[in-house]
């Protein structure tokens, strides 16, 4: 299996290219926004009610359900004091006209690795919590579904990974007659997560030498460059270029970019959930 | 964090006897698989990488191809007996598909694609020995392979990484560093061009430590690039020292 | 301004000059600068700079003529390979100026999988299905390869087989007879094995020391010493 460069079925004209174009030089998108504005932003949690968290995001047209389940397991054995995350991605064959119903392509393995890492490395969930006993973790298991894909996949599916967490409650473990670790479904405890690291992502988009945040999906096909990096508290947890170049002078902007687009960020998660 | 099993950092030298800003020793062959149309070995200490190159070649299937530029191929492959601990299975996992994702989109921007469309460009990555930084090593041996084949380039890729150990930014991660240090971050960059084509990074990295990062990391891709160049010239100048005789 | 000296060996993305100079080859221009795209080596030819590519495949160019072979017998003509990134086509009616009834005749009495041919390209359109037209009609000594052999090098050392005012071309030419594929693909038909020998063995030379100045003598030199070795002495 290799990495082939994606057929370019995604179709932008070139005048709108252009359009695009024209419009970031002047500091302003196609659809009126600024360049450090992001699309409307709305949190639902507790949409799924057969999962032990989930969560609905919308980005402007971009919609991302995410279900978590819980489940029992071993430790991986470079951790065995700590409970076991996995996140999966699944880019739905509705999401766009585009789409093929199959396993995860890259596109979607990328996906789930980049929000697995924001929250893998921001103390979020708090792992070692998730430990029961020397053989016996919780696994956490967070699924991605991406509904409609209006650009800017990551960012909508970590909001929906981080409000699914924070939903989450646990199945008490406890210990059956013969000593057997068991779940007990109708005894629940809240998920270990803080709030104060809750990772935040940012994707942004280069298009001739202006940066900007969020890129709905004509953008995306215009773009030139496009870097995401995730950031909890004061510290960068997660990077990941994925398309083009950028220069040194570049990739700070786009670090102080993100920086305050998490504050917003921040404030718009704060007040969805509890 | 988990506990490493020799200290990682002591007194400004690490386990391996390194100072934070140096590699570890770089080994560069350009042209070792005759077949291929290019390759190149690429080694920074126990991690060695081999990339072959085919093309640009026909695309099969046709309609598979791109009316505009060719399609690039890119295979990163960790072989069964390439690690530490037990056999990795040969089935791609999926952070080898991860991988090959990001090595194509750091070679893409360096190759003149739109000079070849309707064809293909085949990069495959094999990693025969990994401690550490086996995606950073295949980046160098892909762009070298790339010229090898004179694919027209605009630049060489070179890859290298930088960590964060004890909050102290390093060069050149070790397998051992990368288990247990605090973040990683493989770069690939253009030296010619001052480009950075491959970016990620986990851990947790403070502004400025990401800052002295991109530094140190363009500080190492130059010194590597160096090589690389002795390498290519290594090529060329055989011949023309065995004619001179 | 030049940032080059000649017979330099460049690797891309190495500066070559300022964009007021005449720059030619491997090359690209990046803002007021080119820059080399390709292993190449620096050629001052009059008042221009001529990066010349070290590696490289072939880059089929309307007017070359190449050295293919059959991989396929289609209804209408036969798909050939000129060793290009895309398929080439030799329609039945480039390929013989008289009337052929295909519901009598197979066109693989013509030509056959595996049979070699020299070819013009027509023309090169990217849009179609075969890119690459060829034809045996427009030039001097096209059609089937009956005797020989065909030897390969790199496409990107076809010039230096050449030479300087096809000097290299004149001297292989004593040696055998010879048609230059601009696939880096050479037909050669030679008096005796010992000739045949001789010349893959200065074709290799070619190939292998094309970067370094003096080319031509070199080879000159081999084949004279070969040459006096084999003959008997008096």
């Amino acid at each position: 299996m290799a990495s082939v460069s994606p057929y370019a079925k995604r179709f932008v004209s070139e005048l709108t290219r252009q359009q695009i174009r024209r419009l970031i030089a002047s500091g302003v998108r196609i659809d009126g926004r600024a360049l450090d504005q992001y699309r409307d932003i709305t949190i639902r949690t507790g949409v799924v009610n057969t999962a032990d968290g989930s969560a609905e995001v919308s980005l402007g047209r971009t919609r991302v359900i995410s279900g978590v389940k819980i489940g029992l397991g071993q430790p991986f054995p470079d951790a065995p004091d700590e409970g076991v995350l996995i996140v999966n991605a699944e880019i739905l064959p509705h999401s766009s006209p585009y789409t093929e119903i199959g396993p995860p392509d890259e596109a979607a393995i990328e996906l789930a690795r980049v929000v697995d890492r924001g929250i893998r490395h921001s103390g979020f969930v708090d792992f070692k919590r998730l430990a029961i006993d020397p053989t016996k973790v919780y696994v956490v298991w967070v699924d991605l579904y991406v509904l409609n894909d209006d650009g800017n996949l990551v960012d909508a599916s970590n909001l929906a990974a981080i409000a699914a967490l924070r939903s989450t409650t646990l199945p008490v473990a406890v210990k059956d007659e013969s000593g057997v670790i068991k779940l007990d479904k109708n005894n629940r405890v809240a998920m270990p997560t803080d709030l104060s690291k809750v990772p935040l992502s940012t994707s942004i988009g280069k298009i001739d030498s202006a940066l900007f945040v969020d890129p709905n999906l004509e953008e995306e096909l215009s773009l030139s460059g496009k870097i995401v990096i995730t950031i909890s508290q004061s510290s960068i947890v997660s990077v990941q270029k994925t398309m083009g170049f950028f220069t040194e002078s570049e990739l700070m902007q786009a670090v102080d970019m993100a920086y305050s687009a998490k504050q917003k960020l921040q404030e718009a998660v704060l007040k969805s959930l509890v | 964090m988990k506990q490493p099993p020799v200290p990682l950092l002591v007194e400004g030298k690490r386990a391996d006897g390194r100072a934070p800003d140096q590699m570890r020793e770089v080994k560069i062959e350009v042209g070792v698989v005759s077949n291929a149309d290019g390759s190149a070995m690429v080694s920074y200490g126990n991690t060695v990488a081999v990339a072959a190159v085919y093309g640009p070649r026909e695309m099969h299937p046709r309609h598979l191809s791109l009316p505009d530029r060719a399609v690039m191929r890119v295979r990163y492959h960790m072989a069964p007996f390439s690690t530490k601990d037990e056999r990795k299975s040969p089935t791609p996992s999926r952070r080898e598909i991860e991988i090959s994702k990001v090595l194509r989109e750091a070679l893409e921007p360096a190759i003149f694609l739109e000079q070849f469309p309707r064809s293909r460009i085949d990069v495959f990555i094999e990693i025969v020995q990994a401690d550490g930084s086996t995606r950073v090593a295949s980046l160098t041996a892909a762009s070298l392979a790339l010229a090898d084949a004179g694919i027209p380039m605009r630049d060489l890729v070179i890859g290298v990484s930088v960590g964060l150990i004890n909050g102290v930014v390093v060069l050149d991660l070790n397998g051992l560093e990368d288990n247990y240090g605090e973040g990683d971050m493989p770069i690939g960059y253009m030296p010619n061009l001052g480009r950075f084509v491959l970016l990620q990074l986990d851990g947790a990295w403070t502004r400025e430590q990401f800052a002295e990062a991109l530094k140190l990391a363009i500080k190492g891709a130059e010194y590597v690039y160096g090589k690389a160049r002795e390498a290519l010239k290594a090529k060329y100048f055989e011949v023309a020292e065995e004619v001179a005789k | 301004m030049k940032f080059v000296a000649p017979r330099q060996l460049i690797f891309p993305g190495d500066v070559v000059a300022t964009s007021d100079e005449v720059v030619e080859g491997a090359i690209y221009l990046d803002g007021n600068k080119y820059r080399a795209a390709s292993i190449g080596l620096v050629e001052f030819r009059e008042d221009k700079i001529v990066v010349v590519p070290l590696e490289g495949s072939y880059k089929p160019k309307q007017g070359d003529v190449v050295i293919g072979y059959v991989k396929d017998v289609l209804a209408m003509g036969w798909e050939i390979d000129i060793r290009a990134p895309f398929p080439a086509w030799l329609p039945l009616s480039e390929a013989t100026s008289k009337y052929v009834d295909i519901e009598r005749i197979s066109l693989t009495s013509l030509l056959n999988i595996g049979d070699a041919v020299v070819a013009t390209i027509k023309s090169i359109d990217l849009t179609d299905e075969f890119p690459v037209m060829l034809t045996l009609r427009e030039g001097e000594r096209l059609g089937k390869i009956e005797s020989g052999i065909v030897y390969e090098i790199s496409p990107v050392k076809v010039p230096r087989v050449i030479g300087k005012k096809g000097s290299m071309l004149s001297l292989l030419s004593e040696l055998c007879d010879i048609i230059v594929g601009a696939n880096g693909r050479i037909w050669a038909k030679c008096k005796s094995a010992e000739d045949e020998l001789l010349l893959i063995k200065a074709l290799a030379k070619i190939e292998a020391e094309s970067h370094v100045a003096g080319l031509t003598d070199r080879v000159k030199a081999l084949i004279e010493s070969i040459k006096r070795a084999g003959q008997p002495r008096p």
